[in-house]
């Protein structure tokens, strides 16, 4: 008893801001406007299969871009002296402390007609829409999240005693030996979360889609908030399965994440 | 079933709420809570009045504004939420719609003198025939913005959003009724009510601008047009104004075939809790000398008489923003349209965009 009462905020908490909404999502995405039980949100929901699969892919390009560049600097950063670790933490840091809208509207400024890129690029006598497309998403998408991969990784990285790195070099191991039998092994709880702070904002998020998007870029969460206002029913569903959808790949990500830690 | 639910769920908030917020003080008989757009009143800046502040002096009121944007969003939060708002700014269809579902009240005209200084025409409009549950706060209309350095085929009605050599450069409304009334139009509907046939015949128009479009936007119309990133653009004719004073290279049109004569007005809820204070609070906005504070600010027009005298010149000489009688004469007004079809004009909305 005396350690439950410290936990009844959380529980109110939880009760009201996560399992209200989930209840109330589940009911409507189940019934139609009168109320009554039905599965035509659902078909209803399946005709936007093609922006959902499109959301999905860009987030999941995202995420693999985002991985990419993150690694090796996840990397690099948790070699360094402890001073030179702060500053560049804080490096990645500083741009976040800025509003989100700002940032894609500076990215908006960067690479509009006659912007500083397409003026650079013109005197090369390269002439192309840098905005507007699928590329200019993901890049934006990238720009937002990258320090949501960088930190996890690097904050698991750096707790990698190093002279297990040393110990493996010094058992005959070459470079790649050591970063493919010992770092990478020890990395993966921060690869997972990396990729689940990453994969699940940007299959969701309309923002970067808006402003950096063409005509053809809209994402999911775009159309969710715009069927919701009219059709509660069919908003919720399409809301479900995004939701149903992500809690799939995070298992099969914890799943293959467990196996491989075992396995080292 | 639904009912049962959503009480014991909301029986469940409230309960936690109380826990949560037991002992913070109940409401003073001095307050109202007003439900209006974002930057809709005169805040002070650039020399304006500060319109809040005046009527809170003048009457000892206190005023709490919130902020929607979107006409379903206001609506949203009237019919499913016990919110306590005195005063709310839903525009002409959406009056309507409050009406026909009992959410607004009748309103004590005794107690609104100034309602004899609002112009005819914007009274008893049809979303309110008999005048009983609005009052205007605003007007005007959409047209067109174009950069005359970029457009060779100078527009003058909606067919220039269709502008096959301006391909890749013109933008569209994002939002569904905005479009489909520029696309009916477009075929002949006249778009203050409509059908699913209609809808069907409107869709077809907006997908074969699809692939002319840069974007469907809304705000990000500002930026786009000042700076002189796309070549047209539909938008509300006060807000035109705005961007031209910001780029020279921009005209602003009226379209020939007409347009979309939207009435922003004031209501009280059926849940209000202050009427009283909502009755002044309307009352004081109908003031011609408020009304103008506010027009001046939002560049949109005043429906009180008088007030476009005492409006800055240039704003109240532009006919983007008080367009002459004859060209409202061509304009149309939407009106409240069935759920079920609204919802279908949303979704053949998004699956024109996706």
């Amino acid at each position: 008893m005396r350690l439950r009462r410290p936990s009844i905020p959380y529980i109110i908490w939880m009760v009201v801001f996560t399992l209200v909404p989930i209840v109330l999502i589940l009911f409507y995405a189940l019934t139609d406007r009168s109320g009554s039980f039905s599965v035509e949100a659902f078909t209803k929901a399946v005709g936007y299969s093609d922006v959902f699969l499109r959301s999905i892919w860009i987030a999941f390009i995202s995420t693999l871009i985002c991985l990419v560049i993150a690694y090796p600097m996840g990397y690099i950063m948790s070699r360094q002296k402890r001073s030179v670790q702060n500053f560049l933490t804080m490096i990645i840091m500083i741009p976040m402390w800025m509003n989100f809208l700002l940032r894609i509207y500076a990215w908006v400024t960067l690479l509009q007609n006659r912007g500083p890129i397409d003026t650079m690029l013109s005197i090369f006598g390269i002439h192309t829409q840098l905005i507007g497309n699928q590329g200019a998403v993901i890049l934006g998408m990238v720009y937002e999240y990258l320090p949501f991969m960088i930190l996890p990784l690097y904050t698991v990285m750096s707790k990698i005693d190093t002279r297990l790195i040393e110990a493996a070099g010094d058992l005959g191991a070459n470079k790649f030996g050591v970063m493919r039998k010992v770092v990478f092994p020890l990395s993966i709880p921060g690869i997972i979360s990396g990729i689940t702070m990453v994969f699940v904002p940007t299959a969701s998020t309309f923002l970067v889609a808006q402003y950096l998007g063409g005509t053809n870029d809209i994402m999911i969460g775009d159309v969710i908030d715009k069927i919701f206002w009219s059709d509660h029913n069919t908003g919720s569903a399409i809301a479900l399965i995004l939701m149903v959808a992500i809690l799939i790949f995070l298992v099969i990500l914890n799943f293959f994440g467990d196996e491989e830690a075992i396995a080292a | 079933m639904k009912k049962i639910l959503c009480i014991v769920l909301s029986a469940v908030i409230a309960m936690s709420c109380a826990v949560l917020f037991a002992g913070c003080g109940g409401e003073s008989a001095g307050e109202i809570n007003v439900f209006n757009w974002g930057e809709y009143f005169a805040d002070g800046s650039d020399g304006t009045v500060d319109v809040i502040a005046r009527f809170e002096e003048e009457t000892g009121i206190k005023v709490n504004v919130t902020t929607f944007e979107t006409n379903e969003e206001l609506y949203n939060l009237l019919s499913t939420s016990n919110s306590s708002y005195d005063v709310v700014f839903p525009s002409d269809y959406m009056v309507e719609k409050l009406i026909s579902e009992k959410l607004v009240q009748k309103l004590d005209y005794s107690k609104i003198p100034n309602y004899n200084k609002v112009i005819k025409r914007f009274r008893n409009m049809p979303y309110d025939p008999k005048g009983e549950y609005s009052v205007p706060y605003s007007w005007n209309v959409t047209g067109l913005v174009y950069n005359k350095t970029m457009v060779k085929n100078i527009p003058d009605d909606w067919d220039g959003l269709w502008d096959e050599s301006l391909k890749g450069q013109l933008l569209m409304f994002n939002n569904s009724r905005d479009a489909y009334a520029i696309a009916m139009q477009q075929c002949g509907i006249t778009p203050d009510t409509f059908t699913k046939a209609d809808i069907d015949k409107a869709t077809e128009k907006l997908k074969a601008q699809k692939p002319l479009l840069k974007k469907y936007v809304m705000d990000q119309t500002f930026i786009e047009m000042e700076n002189s990133q796309s070549a047209m653009a539909p938008y509300y004719a006060g807000d035109i104004y705005t961007m031209m004073t910001n780029n020279e290279d921009l005209v602003g049109v009226l379209p020939k075939s007409g347009s979309n004569l939207f009435v922003d007005s004031m209501c009280i809820p059926k849940s209000a809790q202050n009427v009283e204070g909502a009755l002044k609070f309307i009352n004081f906005m109908t003031d011609p000398e408020i009304s103008a504070a506010n027009m001046d600010y939002i560049t949109y027009a005043s429906p009180v008489e008088g007030a476009k005298e005492l409006i800055d010149e240039d704003v109240a000489g532009s006919e983007l923003v008080y367009p002459p009688d004859e060209y409202l004469d061509k304009c149309y007004t939407f009106r409240n349209v069935d759920e079920d079809v609204y919802s279908y004009m949303q979704e053949q909305f998004v699956k024109v965009m996706s």
